[in-house]
C-alpha cells in the first residue's frame, strides 16, 4: 500500500478504534490521546513493515496498551500522593487479549461526532476536537491548517477534552427529543470547516490539509450512517457543488474570478453530477431544510452552460424559501442579488436599503460590494465606484481586497 | 479570527511608578496571558526594546538614509503587540481592555488580513 493509502485508511480506523476504547474503558479524553499515539505508531510501522491482518484489532490493542500504561502511572503517582482508592475501572489493569476489544458492531462515528460538537464547548474546540477524534489528523496538521501554532491548537483540543470529562458526558447518542437539535450543531460545524477550507491560498502547499475536502470527507460518513435525513444530504451535496467551482474561482496568479466571469469548463464535473443527483433525489422525499435549498440554487448554478443561461426566476424563488427557512442577512444580501437579476438592479438596491436599517451588516464590505455591484448594473459608475472602494477597505482578504480594488480602478472617471 | 492587539505606552511614566505598580502592570499581564493560553485564544506576541533602540531607515532616489530614533516624536510609543484569535471583535476588545496599557495609554485592535477567498 502507498503511503497516502495507509494514511487514508489509518484515517478511517481513527474513530471506530476510539468508539471501541470508550466503550471498554470510558474516559473519551485519555481513550483519544491513546488512539492518538497508536495512530503514530502506525504511521511509522506499517509502511515499513506491512499492514497488520487485522488493522483495527492492531490499532485497538496498542492503544489499550498505551491507556493502561497511562493509568499505571497515574496510580502509582496517586499512591505516592495519597492513600485514595484506585478511581480505575475494575479489570482495567489487566492488558486485554489481543482479540479481547472488537470494534463495536454499531458504527460509534455519529456517537463521537456528537460529542466533540457537544454546545457546551466553544465552536474553536468543535472544529478542531472533530478534525482529530473523527479526522483522525494530528494536532499539527489540523494546526497548520488553520494557520495557528501547534500550542495553540493542542490547548484547544485539550481544553475541550478537559471540558467533556468535567461535564461528566456518556459515551452514547444524545437522547431522541435532543438528537435533531444536536444533529443541525454537528452539521454547522461540518459546514464551518468547510468554509475554513475554502481559501485561495497561491502555490501548492502538498503537507496542508485540504480542509474543504476534509469537511466533504467527514459529511460523506455522516450521510452514509444517516442516508435518509435530507439535511445531512443536503449539506453533502452543497459542499460538493460549491467545491466544484474551485478549480475556476482563482487566476493561476491568485486572482479572484466571480461566478460570471468563469471558465465553466474548469468546474469539476463529476462533483457536480453527485451533488446535482444527491440533491434532486433528497427533494423528492425529505422535509425541506436550509442547506438543501442552498444546494438546489449552487445546483442551478452548476447546471447553468453561461452565466446568461442561470435561470435565475428559479433562483429567486429558492432564496425567497430560504428567507422563511432560515431569515438572516447574508440571505437577504444573496435575495437582493438574485432579484437584480431577475426585476432590474433597482428593485435589488430597494432591498439592500433594508439591510441598512437592519444594522447587523452594516459596515460588512459584502454589502458594499454588493452594492457596487448593483450600482455598476445600474450605470450608476460613480456611486459603484465608491461602494467598491469602501468594501475593498473593509474587508480582511487579500484577495478580496485585490478584486475589489481592480474592480474600482475600471470605473475611474475619465477612463 | 486573527487580531494584533497593539501595545502603545510611556516609558517615562513607567519609569516613575512605584514598585507596586509595576508590579501591579506584570501581574496583571501574566494573568492574561496564561488565561488567553489556556482558552487557546493566544497566537503569539512580543515587546519591543526601548524606542531610543529605533534606527529610521528612508530610502530616497536609491539612498539609504539612517537616523537614531523614531520617525515621530510622540509621547506614546509602540512598545508590542499580542497575536489573539477569537471568535468575534467584541472578545478582542474586551482582551484589550483588560491590558493595564489599556488603563494608562491605548490598546489598538486590527484584524489581519487573510488569504481567504470566497465567490464573488
Amino acid at each position: 500500500m502507498a503511503a497516502t493509502g495507509i494514511e487514508d485508511h489509518l484515517r478511517e480506523q481513527a474513530p471506530r478504534v476510539l468508539g471501541a476504547l470508550c466503550r471498554k474503558y470510558g474516559r473519551f479524553d485519555a481513550a483519544e490521546d491513546a488512539v492518538q499515539e497508536a495512530l503514530l505508531a502506525a504511521s511509522v510501522q506499517w509502511p515499513t513493515q506491512g499492514v497488520p491482518a487485522n488493522p483495527a484489532g492492531w490499532l485497538i490493542t496498542v492503544a489499550s496498551r498505551h491507556l493502561i500504561d497511562q493509568w499505571r502511572s497515574e496510580q502509582a503517582r496517586r499512591r505516592r500522593e495519597t492513600t485514595a482508592a484506585s478511581l480505575l475501572p475494575p479489570g482495567a489493569l489487566v492488558a486485554p487479549a489481543s482479540d479481547e476489544v472488537q470494534p463495536a458492531e454499531q458504527d460509534d462515528t455519529l456517537t463521537i461526532l456528537f460529542l466533540c460538537c457537544h454546545p457546551s464547548l466553544s465552536p474553536a474546540s468543535q472544529l478542531a476536537l472533530t478534525l482529530r477524534a473523527v479526522g483522525g489528523l494530528t494536532t499539527a496538521q489540523i494546526a497548520s491548517a488553520f494557520l495557528v501554532p501547534e500550542a495553540t491548537m493542542a490547548q484547544r483540543i485539550s481544553r475541550a477534552k478537559q471540558s467533556i470529562r468535567a461535564s461528566g458526558l456518556p459515551f452514547q447518542l444524545p437522547p431522541p427529543e435532543e438528537r435533531e437539535e444536536r444533529l443541525r450543531v454537528v452539521l454547522h460545524v461540518l459546514y464551518l470547516i468547510f468554509n475554513e477550507g475554502s481559501t485561495a491560498t497561491s502555490g501548492p502547499d502538498l503537507h496542508r490539509v485540504e480542509l474543504s475536502g476534509e469537511a466533504i470527507r467527514l459529511a460523506r460518513a455522516v450521510h452514509r450512517l444517516l442516508p435518509e435525513d435530507g439535511e445531512v444530504t443536503g449539506l453533502l451535496a452543497l459542499m460538493l457543488l460549491t467545491d466544484a467551482r474551485r478549480p475556476a474561482r482563482t487566476r493561476p496568479d491568485g486572482a479572484l474570478v466571480p461566478l460570471a466571469e468563469q471558465d465553466r469548463a474548469r468546474w469539476n464535473r463529476a462533483q457536480i453530477a453527485e451533488g446535482v443527483a444527491l440533491i434532486s433525489e433528497t427533494l423528492k422525499r425529505a422535509p425541506l431544510g436550509p442547506y438543501q435549498v442552498q444546494a438546489a440554487i449552487a445546483a442551478l448554478h452548476a447546471e447553468a452552460q453561461t452565466a446568461e443561461a442561470t435561470d435565475w426566476p428559479q433562483i429567486l424563488a429558492l432564496y425567497h424559501l430560504l428567507e422563511r427557512l432560515s431569515p438572516n442577512p447574508m440571505v437577504t444580501l444573496n435575495h437582493a442579488v438574485a432579484l437584480a437579476m431577475v426585476e432590474g438592479p433597482r428593485a435589488g438596491l430597494v432591498l439592500l436599503e433594508t439591510l441598512d436599517r437592519d444594522g447587523r451588516l452594516a459596515g460588512h464590505h459584502r454589502l458594499e460590494a454588493v452594492r457596487g455591484h448593483l450600482l455598476e448594473m445600474a450605470s450608476d459608475l460613480a456611486a459603484a465606484r465608491a461602494s467598491y472602494q469602501l468594501a475593498a477597505r473593509r474587508t480582511t482578504s487579500v484577495p478580496e481586497q485585490r478584486y475589489l480594488e481592480s474592480r474600482a480602478a475600471r470605473l475611474a472617471p475619465g477612463e | 479570527v486573527k487580531y494584533m492587539l497593539l501595545i502603545y505606552n510611556n516609558r517615562s511614566i513607567i519609569e516613575a511608578m512605584s514598585d507596586e505598580e509595576r508590579a501591579k502592570i506584570f501581574g496583571d499581564v501574566d494573568t492574561i496571558m496564561q488565561e488567553l493560553t489556556a482558552s487557546g485564544e493566544l497566537i503569539g506576541g512580543e515587546a519591543l526594546a526601548d524606542v531610543t533602540q529605533t534606527r529610521t531607515v528612508r530610502v530616497r532616489d536609491g539612498v539609504p538614509a539612517v537616523t537614531d530614533g523614531p520617525f515621530a516624536e510622540s509621547k506614546e510609543q509602540f512598545a508590542g503587540y499580542l497575536m489573539v484569535d477569537c471568535e468575534t471583535p467584541e472578545r478582542a476588545v474586551e482582551i484589550a481592555a483588560r491590558w493595564p496599557d489599556a488603563r494608562y495609554w491605548a490598546m489598538e485592535v486590527r484584524p489581519l488580513m487573510n488569504q481567504d477567498g470566497t465567490d464573488m
